[in-house]
């Protein structure tokens, strides 16, 4: 067994017995990036021993960036992600307001919402039923789990009135890609959803309409007519969606017994917030605080189901790139300190994103050393002096249990309630007005993450009506200003938190003679997909890979991993930002002399 | 059943039968364009991948955002491609071409793991391995075609688009040089209309692909954005925007539209709804071989523009009074329209009976 797992702290979790066989999947499909998880699995124990996770891109944002005009970087940042470019551009434009001391005009912000609740409603419906969906089709269930699909056939779907399904398996059978009906039906309003978004943002997915100091959007009547009935239409389908997937995902606790245990890690869980208030932000960092919290997503750390704090200043000192098990040097004692203390006079680490520096170093993978271009984000708990592995969840189970924990946010349509988040949908064409309530769960697994991406869908819709009533109420009484105009001090320091569809975002920026000295973007997926940090604590996928049961009916001759995918899918992987898996032909170790994947393991 | 005689493409038999898209994301990108894609509607891809379209052939999509196959089971394809068992395929290549040659060890982009080594596959090896074999080579965003962002000055990685790497004269065994579909991401619908033009061609439907210099489709690159702009008018009258959120031209305020390629503004993003200056979007040049680098900053004038603008701004002031002056004419009824007693409109009555004698 190699050195790197008998020093980590996960090793203590690791199952010794059996025969340990390699099995790899790289690429991952259906997400978007480049990911690849290896992993050992104990095949008579049904688990999975051993994980690791890689990237194999690697662009280097933060070293073209330097030097650059400032004002370029939201449109150069919008393009780390082909999927969520928006948030980037987004949370790039929070932190140069930041930086030039402007607040863009209350119609400028309803709309920025406008356009981050649209992506929030395209993104998480077509990753739910276009990507994730698939795993859960009848096509799959039936190549991993045969037992599972008869039992499907004979299990009549609880909500069946509310979809239109009469039996799981009629869900099963419309998730199938591309022939199945709910497949194409979600294709098509994720057509609808980002149409929405380019109304208020011109195009999808690198937006062309943000400007630090507000948008440029022209907001007509006519923007707001369009958005509000294709919004309507979406309220519909939610209303469909909800107990569709409610169904899905309780059957598979009741056909799969133990299935919680599926992606189940213990409960870390960040959330940076979401959607400004322009009646409170000021994107000073001295009020950061404040204006935080009046976010219509409460930021948040959730640490074994508690509110460690909501405090946007508080997170943002807490951040820590560490490296450990990726291609970069270590910039330690020698890189350049940027931001010795922050606005508020508190120290800033050395480690913090402000004070990055960025040096790749090329390397042949090695799962004993250096295997992926992804760092290790942490966040330090200054109560327990610990590093943690904070994961997204995919976003919405961390938002949504921030937001139910802190008990703050009520907008009409979404209230906090200290335990749950309630969703108020309005009366639509052909169905009544509904409510559905979001309980914080039991754990934090697979099945969990899932289930809160739909409420979440459902969470955006109610969100952007009541954006949407606001943005016309400035329209109808004339106050149609969207843009302040700034001038680019010679220093400053900037920093934005945002939530990217799957999990936190924050830019961090430092400027000098006008220039881009530094800048440091953290989107999600770094923070679930990187590998192990210099204490050799794994990242969240590893971590929740390797605690997997596995149900699959199939041996290791036709073992597709589902429940791997399941588990790693559930985090809504999005990797230009940076993972792959491979499987890798079934080979047990012991017999093995290091063909493929997991060399530098097998060596010893 | 056939009800007629008459020959039409749906009884057509193309000169393949099936025909597999081998859609590579794993160059330097963001997979923004394999993300577009699924918001076309002009075709939609599963009007593509069910046969909505008459004449086609069966076409296999091997893309990794929307694959149902994972890992080796996907990578296959790629496998059997490339020992020449695959034919015949398309190639998609996404994300520009790193330098794999300036350092001595590892790799920028790979895809899939080499069963001898157990190191990752190289982006560069697939494409050597693959672009000889390949019917046609489709670049999908201006990372492929031309380097994009990630080949901005002062990028680690020596990135560049796929003509730098294979040779701007480069053609596919079928002849046909690369084609280029530009856009920061691909304009939905300009890349499946780009795809499915490829595929008539493939079927025999369709004579080789009009391209411009830059191996660009002419009849979506012929054109600038200003050509096509909602607010060309206000540019021709010399009425400039000063500040982001107007409806006025954006010249002024960093819109290079007048000197970009590209058909947004006419074609909207999806469907007609947004395209940039539409919207109040400045044009940064993202389908252009200069992008990012000759366009920034971004949010300043172009540098051309000053001299055009002064010029537009004395000439198209006179033009705007003049009109402004014709505009308030026209903006009133003629004025016969009216509830008097009296018929003004200039028809001469003949049968109104006593009231209507002249």
């Amino acid at each position: 067994m190699a050195d790197v797992l008998t020093n980590s702290k996960a090793a203590s979790k690791t199952p010794q017995s059996g025969k340990l066989v390699e099995m790899s999947w790289d690429p991952i499909t259906r997400i978007v990036g480049s990911l690849g998880i290896y992993t050992k699995i104990d095949f008579e124990k049904k688990r999975v021993a051993e994980c690791y996770s890689t990237s194999s891109i690697f662009r280097g944002y933060s070293i073209f960036m330097q030097n650059k005009d400032p004002r370029d970087a939201h449109f150069i940042t919008s393009r780390i992600c082909g999927i969520c470019g928006d948030n980037h551009a987004t949370c790039s434009v929070y932190a140069q307001n930041m930086a030039y001391g402007i607040k863009p005009p209350p119609l400028a912000e309803w709309i920025v919402n406008l356009g981050e609740a649209a992506e929030y409603m395209f993104d998480h419906n077509i990753f739910q039923d276009n990507l994730v969906g698939v795993d859960y089709c009848e096509l799959m269930v039936k190549e991993t789990n045969p037992g599972v699909w008869e039992k499907a056939l004979k299990t009549e779907a609880p909500h069946a009135k509310e979809h239109g399904f009469k039996t799981i398996a009629d869900i099963m059978k419309s998730l199938n890609p591309f022939e199945g009906e709910f497949y194409r039906e979600t294709l098509q309003v994720s057509r609808m959803t980002r149409e929405m978004f380019c109304l208020m943002e011109g195009r999808h997915v690198h937006p062309s309409t943000l400007y630090p100091g507000g948008v440029g959007t022209v907001p007509s009547i006519q923007i707001f007519t369009d958005f509000l009935v294709r919004l309507m239409k979406y309220v519909e389908f939610m209303k469909k969606v909800v107990p569709l997937h409610d169904d899905l995902f309780d059957f598979f606790y009741e056909a799969l017994p133990g299935y919680e245990q599926v992606g189940q890690r213990r409960i870390l869980l960040g959330c940076w917030g979401s959607f400004q208030d322009p009646d409170h932000c000021d994107y000073t960092y001295k009020n950061m605080d404040a204006w935080g919290k009046k976010m219509f997503v409460t930021p948040g750390i959730v640490v074994d189901g508690k509110l460690v704090t909501t405090n946007l200043v508080d997170i943002n000192l807490g951040i820590r790139i560490l490296l450990g098990s990726s291609y970069y040097e270590d910039w330690g004692d020698n890189g350049e300190v940027f931001v010795k203390n922050d606005p508020l006079g508190n120290p800033v680490d050395r480690r913090h994103p402000w004070n990055q520096t960025t040096i790749p170093k090329p390397q042949k993978r090695d799962f004993g050393k250096n295997y992926t271009w992804v760092m290790s984000p942490r966040w330090y708990d200054k109560r327990t002096d610990d590093y943690l592995a904070l994961d997204t969840g995919g976003g919405p189970i961390a938002r949504l249990w921030a937001t139910a924990l802190a008990n703050i946010v009520d907008i009409g349509y979404v209230k906090a309630t200290g335990n749950s988040v309630k969703i108020r949908l309005p009366k639509t064409a052909l169905k009544d007005e509904a409510e559905f309530e979001w309980k914080i769960p039991k754990w934090s697994n697979a099945i969990e993450r899932n289930r809160a991406r739909t409420y979440f869908q459902a969470y955006a819709a109610g969100v952007a009506l009541y954006c949407c009533e606001q943005a016309l109420k400035l329209v109808h009484a004339g106050k149609t200003e969207t843009f302040t105009p700034f001038k680019v001090p010679d220093e400053a320091i900037g920093c934005g938190f945002h939530e990217a569809v799957r999990g936190v975002l924050s830019h961090h920026l430092v400027i000098r003679n006008k220039k881009i000295a530094n800048y440091h973007p953290y989107p999600p997926t770094p923070w679930n997909a990187n590998p192990r940090d210099i204490y050799g604590t794994p990242g969240p996928y590893e971590d929740a890979v390797q605690n997997t049961p596995l149900f699959e009916e199939n041996g290791p001759d036709k073992f597709k991993g589902i429940d791997i995918m399941r588990a790693v899918r559930s985090f809504d992987p999005c990797l230009p930002c940076g993972v792959h898996m491979y499987l890798g032909g079934g080979k047990v170790l012991k017999e093995m002399h290091t063909p493929t994947a997991l060399q530098g393991l097998s060596k010893k | 059943m056939k009800i007629s005689t008459v020959p039409v493409q749906a009884d057509y038999k193309p000169a393949v039968k099936e025909i597999h898209v081998l859609w590579m994301t794993t160059g330097l990108g963001c997979d923004g364009d394999s993300v577009s894609v699924t918001a076309a509607s002009l075709p939609s891809i599963e009007d593509v991948v069910l046969g909505a379209i008459p004449g086609l052939p069966k076409v296999h999509l091997h893309n990794p955002v929307l694959a149902y196959e994972v890992g080796d089971d996907f990578m296959k394809w790629w496998h059997l491609a490339a020992e020449g068992k695959l034919e015949p395929f398309v190639l998609v290549l996404e994300g520009s071409v790193p330098n794999e040659k300036i350092k001595s060890e590892g790799y920028w982009a790979a895809m899939g793991t080499d069963a001898k080594t157990g190191q990752p596959i190289t982006t560069n090896e697939w494409v050597d391995r693959l672009a000889p074999k390949a019917t046609a080579i489709v670049c999908a965003g201006t990372c492929a075609t031309y380097g994009g962002i990630h080949a901005m000055e002062g990028n680690p990685t020596g990135a560049m688009g796929l003509a730098d790497y294979l040779g701007w004269n480069w053609k596919s065994k079928a002849g046909l040089p690369i084609v280029n579909v530009p856009g920061c991401p691909v304009q939905p619908d300009n890349m499946m209309e780009t795809l499915l033009y490829l595929l008539y061609q493939v079927a025999g439907l369709a004579p080789i692909i009009p391209l411009d210099d830059q191996l660009r489709p002419t009849w979506l690159f012929g054109k600038t954005v200003h050509e096509g702009c909602d607010r060309a008018g206000y540019y021709e009258q010399g009425d400039f925007a000063h500040e982001y959120g107007s409806p006025k031209c954006l010249v002024k305020i960093g819109c290079w539209g007048p000197v970009v390629n590209c058909n947004v503004t006419k074609r909207g993003w999806m469907d007609g709804v947004g395209g940039c200056p539409n919207v109040g979007g400045i044009c940064i040049g993202c389908t252009m071989p200069g992008f990012p680098d000759k366009f920034m900053p971004f949010m300043d004038a172009p540098p051309g523009s000053a001299v055009s603008s002064f010029a537009s701004g004395i000439y198209g002031g006179i033009i705007r009074s003049l009109r402004s002056i014709t505009n308030r004419t026209v903006n009133k009824e003629p004025k016969w329209r009216h509830a008097h007693a009296e018929l003004t409109t200039g028809y001469d009555p003949k049968y109104y009976g006593d009231g209507s004698t002249k």
